[in-house]
């Protein structure tokens, strides 16, 4: 204790008002500068990720990606005469933590535009802060239709679940030729919720049956209860649309339990940890993702080579497409900052609602009346070797 | 029918793990009337300890079970000394305080735990290594792997070695007395402290052989590990009789047998909700739990 005094009221009402005046003089500057609009030669923007966590892949790929095409466009010479100025923040894969850090953003660090999230449930946590200040975010992969739903301020740059749902569910009809598919969902999770109501929508119109639907939750190791069940049903395959550490171990745990049927899924399952952890079990597997890193079109034979070259000495050679995807955000909103002519937040909105026809390296970039980008899907087939050594093989691509 | 026996199955390895942390619980309530949340932390660190021995031993043995051995009580042993510190550091020192003092204390740590692992052992889950190669076990149309069952034989010898050294030896014995009475049994020349000492010490290690035969089966560990199965752990020690062995065994399977059959037969998104409900109902039938004896407390 500092103030000794015996009195019931330690601390005089004078200090208390000082203390006061001291604590809110920084948000007054602050609101200030924000009306003066910054004299500086830099243009914040702020990326909020899964950096650790569950689905810490998601983040630190994307964090590569935005990296890898903010420092192009300062080195082409910036935006508007400006270099971009990129700030990130750890949202460790948890949606109140993504609130947390996009305010902080926002408010504290006075970004101009949001980059971020992968996961859904995170995005969707995130984009009411970006909405009510105004500020325009991009999500880089989050593909549940809710997403962009909470307003005209949040965009995104992939595809969304409608489509990746009857994306599989042709696959498993037309390619596969799967007549009864049990599909195995993460309940706590917008995106697989989401994901596997289209799924199971499309397969039934396509005269599929779902033998049996049922659901885990993010963060259980244990699975072998519902494998159990869904084995007893005796389906040609599984729909499983989580992410990549729960595939990983259902896979692994399917395969434990004499289960060996394909096992399917869609873009959460993109991850090089996916095969350390579930390794040759989730051979031939299928799932559908953003871009394949095979694809021979010119601008992505370039960003693949680039990537390479920049991460030679780690361990992340290959791109894979959540951080496609963070290069592609970061360089539409840098183009629509360039049309817009502008970094008001209001014109970047406006100048992003019109990008049409940007071709990034997953491919040509439309946004459409809700904000969401149109592009085609791939599907990928996983192949992993003994030593979790595993690489995705192109099997198709589907076009809206 | 196999359906039936495979879930069974499944029940009784996931009770098997419970039962194994719930140990851990039990003896430490038993001794000292405390409830050690930051056990399930002791747990994960079990899982983490052989997560960077299995680097180094693995293939160092002439065999992948003496591999696995080897990583096991290696690892125990390393929980073990952490236990120790626990109770000479974090515990000893307010013995005499307040039962909420230790309490808080105890909750206190285990967010200790769960964070520095954070900081040191990384926020990301990590994949333990395969130490015994699988093979696939057809029992008719049931379906195991060796993995499985040496869990859930070493599972069992574990509990048996525990009941031998509690009913047999005179350290058991001491233990015994410690749980029944301790200023009694420090009258009677036990060295209380050291048996207080000894008991966090075993059940810290049955919490890391709990942490390694999970890793075994299922290779996914990350610092939170622990929170959940703690927690679930302590509800099994409850749901026994917490303070007795027997019961915190019996607690494990039938909470690991309610998970599965709910998961497996009803529904998974009510598996925790179900589980915990339950703990209520037995306890608002037998408050001191399946095996627990009624105590009357003394004011």
């Amino acid at each position: 204790m500092l103030n000794t005094g015996k009195t019931s009221f330690p601390v005089h009402p004078l200090t208390l008002l000082t203390a006061c005046l001291l604590a809110m003089a920084p948000a007054l500057t602050g609101c200030n500068k924000k009306a003066d609009a910054p004299a500086s030669n830099e243009i914040l923007i702020g990326h909020y990720g899964s950096l650790t966590g569950a689905t810490a892949t998601f983040g630190q790929s994307a964090q590569m990606g935005i990296e890898m095409a903010v420092d192009a466009i300062n080195a082409s010479g910036g935006v508007l005469g400006k270099q971009l100025k990129l700030l990130v923040e750890d949202d460790q894969g948890k949606p109140e933590e993504a609130q947390t850090v996009a305010t902080k953003l926002i408010n504290k660090d006075r970004v101009v535009a949001l980059l971020g999230e992968i996961a859904s449930s995170n995005s969707l946590a995130a984009a009411p802060v970006a909405q009510s200040n105004r500020i325009p975010m991009i999500s880089p992969g989050s593909t549940n239709p809710k997403v962009t739903q909470v307003g005209d301020y949040i965009f995104r740059v992939c595809f969304i679940d409608p489509f990746q749902g009857l994306v599989m569910a042709k696959f498993a009809t037309n390619t596969l030729k799967l007549k009864n598919v049990a599909v195995l969902r993460d309940i706590k999770s917008d995106y697989s919720v989401g994901l596997a109501n289209f799924f199971v929508e499309n397969f039934a119109k396509l005269g599929g049956t779902v033998v049996t639907d049922i659901s885990y939750s993010a963060g259980d190791k244990d699975f072998t209860a519902q494998l159990t069940a869904i084995k007893a049903k005796h389906p040609d395959g599984i729909f499983i649309p989580g992410y990549y550490t729960e595939v990983g171990l259902i896979a692994l745990q399917a395969r434990k339990l004499g289960i060996t049927v394909t096992l399917m899924g869609g873009d959460g399952w993109d991850s090089s940890d996916l095969w350390k952890i579930g390794g040759a079990a989730l051979n031939g597997c299928y799932y559908s993702n953003h871009y394949s890193v095979d694809d021979p079109n010119p601008i992505l034979r370039k960003f693949v080579a680039d990537f390479k070259e920049r991460h030679k000495n780690t361990a992340d050679t290959i791109p894979d497409a959540m951080a496609a995807l963070g290069y592609d955000a970061a360089l539409i909103l840098a183009d629509a900052m360039k049309r817009a002519n502008s970094t008001q937040p209001d014109s970047v909105r406006m100048a992003l609602a019109q990008t049409k026809g940007f071709m990034g390296v997953t491919g040509s970039i439309s946004l459409d009346e809700h904000r969401d980008a149109i592009k085609p899907a791939v599907v990928l087939e996983v192949k992993v070797d003994d030593k979790g050594n595993g690489r995705n093989v192109f099997k198709e691509t589907v076009s809206p | 029918m196999e359906s039936f026996l495979q879930q069974l199955i499944n029940g009784i390895s996931l009770g098997s793990i419970y039962a194994l942390v719930a140990l851990g619980y039990t003896m430490v309530y038993g001794v000292l009337r405390l409830i050690n949340f930051a056990h399930g932390d002791v747990y994960m660190l079990g899982a983490y300890f052989g997560f960077y021995l299995s680097r180094v031993i693995q293939g160092r043995t002439p065999s992948h079970l003496l591999d696995a051995a080897a990583v096991m009580l290696l690892s125990m042993l390393g929980c073990a000394v952490c236990g120790l510190a626990m109770e000479r550091f974090a515990y000893r020192p307010v013995r005499k305080a307040s039962r909420l003092t230790m309490l808080i204390i105890a909750i206190g740590l285990s967010l200790l735990i769960e964070n520095a692992s954070q900081l040191i052992f990384g926020a990301n889950p990590k994949f333990f290594p395969q130490l015994i190669p699988e093979t696939h076990i057809q029992l008719g149309g049931l379906m195991l792997t060796n993995q499985q069952v040496i869990v859930l034989l070493t599972a069992v010898t574990l509990m048996v070695l525990l009941n031998l050294f509690i009913y047999r030896s005179r350290t058991g014995k001491a233990m015994r007395a410690v749980s029944f009475n301790l200023d009694a049994a420090k009258l009677m020349g036990i060295d209380t402290d050291r048996i207080i000492a000894l008991t966090f010490a075993l059940g810290s290690a049955l919490a890391a052989a709990g942490g390694i035969l999970v890793s075994i089966n299922i290779p996914g560990i990350d610092p939170l590990m622990g929170v959940m199965t703690g927690l679930k752990a302590f509800v099994a020690a409850v749901l026994g009789g917490i303070g007795n062995i027997f019961g915190a065994v019996l607690g494990g399977l039938i909470l690991g047998l309610a998970e599965v059959m709910v998961a497996g037969y009803g529904s998974s998104t009510y598996r925790d909700a179900i589980a915990f409900l339950i703990l209520i109902v037995i306890l608002l039938f037998k408050p001191s739990g399946l095996l627990g004896k009624g105590q009357v407390e003394k004011v």
